[in-house]
């Protein structure tokens, strides 16, 4: 399977990226990795006429400690998130989901930026930095803007991002040696999440996100607010999907995922308060 | 567009459509067809070639992007006749039946090895996640790797 034709310019920095995008308007698209969009081109289900590949900016792939949080550049791909020191310190949670992400090769290619740019509902790091409560930065013609992980994914593979503004950072909370866990239940080891559920936990406070149960990333926040107001952790976690409204499909029915959902913030809860 | 790849230490330069496919570059332009296309959806591994020494599905990946990278094939793995140990661990152990999956299947074991030289076998079966095998149910698959870690 061959894309369609399309014009292909590269960019060496995220200014020149968005002059290009701003010149092309809506038949441009950035490619990163390119592990999500070359799929769909294949598949005929995208056909920018024009590829602004980003993939060269490598400025932008970093993890700096950031005194209370940690910045991430939208480029740093999912291998180096999964091995980062850094994060392993002060975010374990994320650098364990993105060694969930697909399989090696997947994560050599595929970046941060392109998962959360892409806000697929079915993606492990949206839900999981949208858990964290990070903050993503974003760049347009006009300058930058902060968008917080909660008010950024607005429907299935739809975001704030305006079609002229590129994902630049994404900022995580120091986890502060909170306890965590990231429940991903699938029946092929590569793949996507059937439900998923990233969490953390100190005394008195959760943060629990969903993965695929819904038209983008849930922050499951019943869940939340009853372990702060100190309910037992399997009466909190029946009301896992709360917040979510999810589909069915080939793998899954409504019904099926609701329970998955409650079985795996349960879990979640336990392995993230040892 | 106009692209520079060093593939198997030679250096290539090339006129390609920008929706040329690595893979089909590879097999088309430079006439290297020991990388398989399987899936041609990402899936199955098939296709595993080495961009700057990291294994990478060569079916999601456009030449374009290869620009200026080093890319590894199976045909490049052999010195002077001799065999990469990777590929003597996988004869000696049967770790192939049709041997379609095989070239996609030693690019990714040396890859797994190069990031993590003493596997475990549990990390071996993770490792080689994005790689199906139709034929051999993976068991000798997973023996030739953790035999060619072993005799480093
Ligand atoms: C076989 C396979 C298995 C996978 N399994 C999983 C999995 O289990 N879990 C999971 O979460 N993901 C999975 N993925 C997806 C993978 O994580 C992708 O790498 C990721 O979703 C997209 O990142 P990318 O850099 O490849 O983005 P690209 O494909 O390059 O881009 C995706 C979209 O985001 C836009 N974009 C990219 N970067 C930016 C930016 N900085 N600013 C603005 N827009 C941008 C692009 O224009 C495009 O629309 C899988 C992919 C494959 C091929
Ligand atoms: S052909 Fe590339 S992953 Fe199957
Ligand atoms: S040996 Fe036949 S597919 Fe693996």
């Amino acid at each position: 399977m061959i894309p369609a034709a399309f014009d292909y310019k590269r960019a060496s920095s995220a200014a020149e990226a968005i002059s290009l995008v701003s010149q092309y308007g809506s038949d441009a698209k950035f490619l990163a990795g390119g592990h999500s969009l070359l799929p769909l081109m294949k598949l005929r289900l995208a056909q920018p006429a024009m590829l602004i590949d980003i993939g060269r900016v490598k400025d932008l792939s970093y993890i700096k400690d950031a005194g209370n949080h940690i910045a991430i550049g939208a480029l740093t791909r999912h291998m180096d998130v999964e091995t980062s020191k850094v994060l392993r310190e002060h975010a374990p949670l994320l650098s364990h989901a993105a060694g969930h992400v697909g399989d090696a090769q997947v994560r050599h290619r595929g970046t941060i930026g392109g998962s959360i740019a892409h806000a697929d509902p079915a993606s492990d790091l949206p839900a999981t930095t949208l858990a964290l409560g990070a903050t993503y930065v974003v760049q347009g013609p006009k300058g930058q803007r902060e968008i917080a992980a909660t008010k950024f994914y607005k429907g299935f593979l739809e975001s704030d991002l305006a079609a002229d503004e590129m994902l630049i950072e994404i900022r995580v909370p120091k986890m502060q040696g909170a306890g965590w866990s990231f429940q991903k239940f699938n029946r092929r080891a590569q793949d996507w999440a059937i439900v998923g559920v990233a969490a953390w936990r100190r005394k008195g406070e959760a943060g629990v996100a969903l993965v695929n149960m819904g038209s983008t990333p849930i922050l499951a926040t019943s869940v939340a607010t009853a372990i702060a107001k100190g309910a037992s952790i399997s009466d909190a976690a029946a009301m896992a999907s709360n917040e979510a409204d999810p589909q069915s499909d080939l793998n899954a029915s409504t019904d099926y995922r609701k329970h998955l959902a409650s079985v795996l913030v349960r879990r979640a809860l336990e392995a993230a308060s040892k | 567009m106009k692209v520079s790849i060093t593939v198997n230490g030679k250096e290539h330069q090339s006129d390609v459509e920008p929706r040329t496919l690595l893979v089909h570059y590879i097999r088309e332009v430079i006439g290297l067809t020991g990388t398989n296309v399987g899936c041609d959806t990402s899936s199955c591994g098939a296709c595993t070639l080495h961009m700057n020494g990291e294994a990478v599905k060569s079916c999601t990946i456009l030449a374009v992007q290869a620009d200026g990278a080093s890319v590894t094939t199976i045909e490049g793995l052999a010195k002077d006749g001799v065999m990469h140990p990777m590929q003597t661990a996988f004869m000696e152990n049967h770790g192939l039946q049709c041997g379609y999956c095989t070239p996609g299947m030693v690019m990714a074991a040396i890859g797994l090895l190069n990031e993590n030289p003493k596997p475990t076998e549990e990390q071996v079966r993770m490792g080689l996640e994005g790689n199906l095998c139709r034929c051999t149910g993976y068991h000798n698959i997973v023996k030739s790797v953790l035999a060619a870690a072993s005799a480093k």
